[in-house]
């Protein structure tokens, strides 16, 4: 990826498999969030390719689709800087999320047949199951801009699920939590995992990194400097020197 | 809650007499000075400017005694900080109690509005309902897409002009050209709609603005196609199963049909509103990345807002056409867009009772204010000026949706 004479990513490959974790990391500037929205469309890449192959389907390259598309095809995220829908209820935040998997057009909205009311119901309760599932369920009819931190951190998430990914792209899902939401996000995030979703992650929180992982890719100035299982980055000389400078220290926290 | 607390301090004293001494200045040339150009001679009416400077040092009182009471009661959060819908008037219209005697009110007079007033009051209410289509329409595009858009006088321009072309050459006659007018608008709304889709907010308004603009010019110019400012003449009302009727008549049936038309509106919105579709404009008006990123078409779903916000506006034009059965381009001019939009945000964006409200208060505040004859405009620019200073977010905010949750009900219909 370069802007103008700018190379912010360069030569970075990764990869994930289905229902694995797997974390970027890299000091602030690195390049991660510009990874991710190459990977969801909102960039588009310079050169390079983005394959996915959902369980029992074919390969498909999605460079050049547009974001929604991405979405559609089973690539989910949220962001670094939550961006709900602020007036929304936390029920309808969720309900955009299956917008893509829904159908209902301009006459169905006018007539409300039986098909666009069916499709209605189900779009409810299917949002309804999420909110729970994240723990929101109290709060449905509050608007989202009114919901604390924590809550809007898992409700990004209760809306990306609901596009029903192959993949979800968390960006600093931890970021201003306190311990205890930490902890709830952590045992939200390895449920997903056990149900069969890709994660990928970015987060500055090491000690949640550390736990969740299965992999972790390392990145500095757009480029890979280290990767492999969280014991072998931690020992990582290169990894210690991107974070804490020259000198020796145990480990990057 | 206890009693709040609120007195008048020397400050505030001294602010309003600053204030009045500001607006003794501001109405100095027009209401102290008067010249009289046959006799060369200028009158100096002290006295008016001394009425100026009590009223408004008065007023000033008043409103800061205002203001201090709304903070103490308050506690002083902002409109923003308070839940959705914490408005007098809002409170009001949610009341079971109150809303259903004042729709019935409201219905009942409507019903009978022709009956007991005369043909020039109609002829107002009916200018007034037209708007609350446009605005209705508008909304659609402002208030609920949230896509500046100040061009929306150009497909009532459309609507307007496809009716009496449509009349002139191939003698179509009202119900057919409504539907067609309709149709074209919403051609012309995706038309313009493919340049600027890349477009947000100021960018967004100057182009649309430019759009209006072409259109108005075209027809002003292009003599063959449209007869430029001369306009077009004898555009036949709308008939009546054939029927030939009076003045009188036709007045009152035009009125009926805009009431239907004007209910029509009401249903086709707020139903658009609580849907799919209407979800993702909101979606869009909130944040347009995150859209993209939820998977929403952000290309169709623009293009369908100006598709229907401006069929709105063609059936509102093709009914002025009807009405006023002489059209030409001044009446397509950029004051009219911005009546709209001023309509739709002194409603409240995204709030159909809002929105029916403003456009009454804006179409019919002038015509009554005629009995100040000079001061009149004067009079509707300080009742717009209070209006946003005391409800900056419009008249009724709107109110999402709720949906039953586990036995917990609130309003199923928005405001």
């Amino acid at each position: 990826m370069e802007f103008g004479g700018i190379r912010a990513l360069d030569a970075f490959d990764l990869q994930l498999r289905q229902g694995e974790i797997v974390a970027l990391i890299g000091p602030n500037g690195a390049g991660k969030t510009t990874f991710f929205n190459c990977l969801t469309g909102l960039y588009r890449p310079t050169r390079g390719e983005l394959l996915l192959t959902p369980p029992g389907g074919e390969t498909r390259g999605l460079v050049g689709l547009k974001p929604n598309e991405i979405t559609e095809q089973g690539l989910a995220r949220t962001f670094q800087n939550i961006r709900l829908f602020p007036r929304m209820t936390v029920l309808e935040n969720v309900m955009i999320g299956l917008h893509c998997r829904t159908r209902a057009g301009v006459l169905g909205a006018i007539f409300r047949g039986p098909a666009t009311r069916k499709e209605e119901k189900e779009t409810i309760a299917a949002s309804l199951r999420l909110l729970s599932k994240t723990g929101l369920a109290d709060l449905a009819d509050e608007p989202a801009r009114n919901l604390p931190y924590g809550a809007q951190r898992r409700l990004e998430i209760a809306r990306a699920l609901a596009t029903d990914p192959l993949v979800l792209l968390l960006d600093e899902p931890a970021a201003g939590m306190n311990p205890q939401e930490t902890l709830e996000l952590d045992e939200l995030i390895c449920r997903l995992r056990d149900e069969g979703l890709s994660i990928l992650l970015i987060e500055h929180d090491m000690k949640l990194v550390m736990s969740l992982s299965d992999h972790i890719f390392v990145m500095d100035y757009g480029r890979k400097i280290a990767e492999g299982s969280p014991v072998e980055v931690r020992r990582n000389p290169e990894v210690i020197k991107a974070y804490l400078g020259e000198e020796e220290s145990d480990a990057p926290a | 809650m206890a009693a709040p607390n609120v007195r008048l301090t020397w400050g505030d004293t001294g602010r309003a007499l600053l204030t009045s001494l500001w607006f003794v200045f501001l109405t100095f040339p027009f209401l102290a000075v008067k010249i009289n150009p046959a006799e060369q001679t200028v009158l100096w009416r002290w006295p008016n400017l001394i009425h100026v400077a009590v009223t408004t040092f008065l007023l000033s009182l008043a409103a800061c005694l205002y203001r201090q009471y709304r903070e103490a009661r308050l506690d002083r959060k902002t409109e923003d900080d308070l839940p959705v819908g914490h408005n007098p008037l809002h409170l009001l219209w949610t009341r079971p109690g109150v809303r259903l005697p004042l729709l019935a009110g409201a219905s009942a007079i409507a019903l009978v509005f022709p009956l007991l007033f005369s043909t020039y009051q109609t002829n107002i209410m009916i200018t007034a309902l037209l708007y609350v289509m446009l605005g209705l329409g508008l909304n659609i595009v402002v208030g609920v897409a949230g896509l500046l858009d100040l061009g929306y006088v150009a497909f009532y321009a459309v609507g307007a002009y496809s009716y009496a072309l449509l009349n002139l050459h191939f003698g179509i006659g009202f119900w057919t050209a409504l539907p067609l007018g309709a149709l074209l608008a919403a051609l012309f709304g995706i038309l313009l709609g493919f340049p600027v889709l890349r477009l947000r907010g100021d960018y967004l308004a100057i182009v649309t603005l430019g759009f209006g603009e072409i259109i108005r010019l075209i027809l002003e110019n292009w003599n063959d196609f449209s007869h430029g400012p001369s306009g077009i003449a004898n555009i036949p009302r709308p008939g009546f199963f054939g029927l030939d009727l009076s003045l009188e008549g036709s007045i009152t049936y035009l009125y009926y049909l805009m009431l239907g038309l004007v209910l029509f509106t009401v249903f086709v919105v707020n139903r658009l509103q609580n849907s799919r579709i209407g979800r993702a404009w909101f979606a869009l008006r909130e944040d347009e990345i995150a859209c993209q990123a939820m998977g929403i078409d952000k290309t169709r779903t623009k293009l369908t807002a100006f598709a229907l916000g401006a069929t709105w506006a063609g059936m509102a034009g093709v009914i002025f056409a009807a009405k006023t059965t002489f059209i030409n381009p001044a009446s397509f001019t950029f004051l009219e867009s911005a009546i709209i939009l001023c309509i739709v945000v002194l409603g409240g964006m995204g709030s159909i009772i809002g929105v029916i409200l403003a456009a009454l208060l804006l179409i019919l505040l002038p015509e009554y204010l005629r009995p100040l004859a000079d001061y009149r405009m004067l009079a509707f620019g300080t009742v717009l000026v209070a209006m946003m200073v005391f409800r900056p977010r419009g008249l009724i905010s709107p109110v999402r949706r709720t949906y039953t949750v586990r036995g917990r009900t609130i309003s199923d219909e928005p405001a």
